[in-house]
């Protein structure tokens, strides 16, 4: 079963560019609700394959794209 | 029918703003971040791709930078009410539109003072006068690109580094010229620049922006109206992120959608183009008013300096006459009057009564700037 990471976001406008930023860098990821367990910042959370959770932390660093937190969760596949 | 107010609003819109429109209530519909299922994402990614797109059209690096409000005037008293401080000094110049000249003068009255640079009778400005005014408190400069009466361009890039050497900040009004004039942000020196979305950008009204450059600290404006914003819902306080501190409330999604229609569309078309059409409409508009006979025509009277917008009255007749008689005799629709720019008139002499304006669009044709100007002349003679 797929270990899913989400990453936090303060902003829509941020979670929209960082899932157009890994799409086009061939990234298999999904837009969430956010899961309460986390963080009620902003509605909306990005999850990731968790095994390329480094990858896809560099292309937010890299592209300067500001987010909260990253965290792991496997509790729903995609 | 002729429609030539389109400096007052564009019409028609290309039939893929509409599209865009009906298509984005009928499938997205969602609201943007307040919800995290599809259709709310969906409409989230609508509006940043706008956000996107408004930033390449004017030379920006950071999209969160675009702020869309309901139209150019809630742009223009976003960041002069969220700027200026009691004390503050402001110049602008006497051919501002009352979106920039009201905002201003209530302003005034909480203490904030102001110079305003009066421009020749073309409407043209001595950016000698401007350096002028300047002093040490000088905070802003507000400046219309393009006057929406007369069509008279403003030397920004000059004014621009005016603005800087005194350590002001530039503030235009480009709601006459967004989309029928190249404008690069970043080359120009703008700090805040104004658009609208409904006019020469070919969007529907109910939508327009304010873009902040990155050289412009965020903290240092405060936000016109609060609320909720979709993030940081654990909090009583607005936040501080782009372009969240400034877009409290549900967002015009089917304005964005029609907005990034028409954006697109211009693209395709090319904005040099567009300005090359609007040149010789512009042109033959002028040549063919100077014929008339009674006929004054205000401006530079060249639309190399100008955008397609000409004013014009008649000796003898009033102004309202001829509009209505261009409207109901021969289908030719112009607005007469002052255009909201009581300041703009007195500096062209055309106060209190006002002019004639004629706005010709993209969609206008050669043709029918000739039969506006035949019809003009009969109302003209008789």
């Amino acid at each position: 079963m797929t270990q899913y990471g989400v990453v936090l976001f303060h902003t829509t406008s941020s979670v929209i560019r960082a899932e157009k930023l890994l799409i086009k860098d061939g990234y298999s990821i999904k837009l969430i609700p956010t899961p309460r367990q986390f963080s009620s910042d902003c509605g909306i959370a990005l999850r990731f394959d968790w095994n390329q959770c480094e990858m896809v932390k560099s292309v937010l660093d890299e592209t300067k794209v500001e987010f909260d937190s990253i965290h792991f969760h496997d509790t729903k596949r995609i | 029918m002729i429609y030539l107010d389109n400096a007052v609003t564009s019409w028609p819109k290309p039939p893929e703003v509409l599209k865009a429109m009906t298509d984005v209530l009928e499938r997205v519909g969602g609201n943007p971040g307040r919800s995290g299922h599809r259709l709310s994402i969906a409409a989230a990614r609508v509006i940043y791709d706008t956000r996107e797109e408004i930033a390449r059209f004017f030379g920006i690096s950071d999209p969160l930078r675009v702020i869309f409000t309901g139209n150019a005037t809630h742009a223009i008293n976003l960041a002069l009410r969220g700027i200026l401080k009691p004390g503050d000094h402001v110049v602008t110049s006497s051919m501002e539109h009352n979106a920039v000249m009201r905002p201003l003068r209530r302003l005034e009255k909480l203490g904030i003072r102001l110079s305003i640079v009066p421009c020749a009778s073309d409407g043209s400005i001595e950016v000698r006068d401007l350096e002028k005014a300047m002093n040490s408190t000088t905070r802003l400069v507000v400046i219309n690109h393009a006057s929406n009466v007369v069509g008279t361009l403003l030397p920004i890039t000059e004014i621009a580094s005016i603005a800087h050497q005194s350590g002001a900040l530039l503030l235009v009004d480009a709601a006459q010229t967004a989309g029928a004039f190249p404008i690069d942000v970043r080359a120009v020196g703008i700090n805040l620049l104004v658009f609208t979305g409904h006019k020469e950008l070919q969007g529907p009204p109910g939508i327009g922006g304010l873009i902040i450059d990155d050289n412009v600290d965020i903290s240092q404006i405060e936000p016109l109206i609060c609320g909720g914003t979709g993030s940081r819902s654990d909090s009583e306080e607005q936040p501080d992120d782009l372009p969240d501190k400034f877009e409290s409330g549900t967002a015009n999604l089917a304005g964005i959608a029609g907005l990034g229609a028409g954006l697109k569309w211009i693209t395709d078309k090319g904005v040099d183009e567009i300005r090359d059409h609007m040149k010789k409409l512009s042109q033959a508009l002028i040549d063919g008013l100077s014929t008339l006979p009674k006929v004054r025509i205000y401006g530079t009277l060249d639309p190399e300096r100008s955008v397609a917008i000409i004013s014009f009255t008649v000796a003898g007749k009033h102004i309202s006459d001829i509009g209505l008689r261009l409207d109901e005799e021969y289908g030719v629709l112009s607005r007469v009057g002052l255009h909201c720019a009581p300041a703009a008139h007195k500096t062209i002499g055309s106060f209190p009564e006002g002019t004639v304006r004629l706005a010709p669009g993209v969609f206008t044709t050669m043709s029918d700037i000739q039969e506006a100007i035949q019809a003009i002349s009969k109302v003209v003679r008789s």
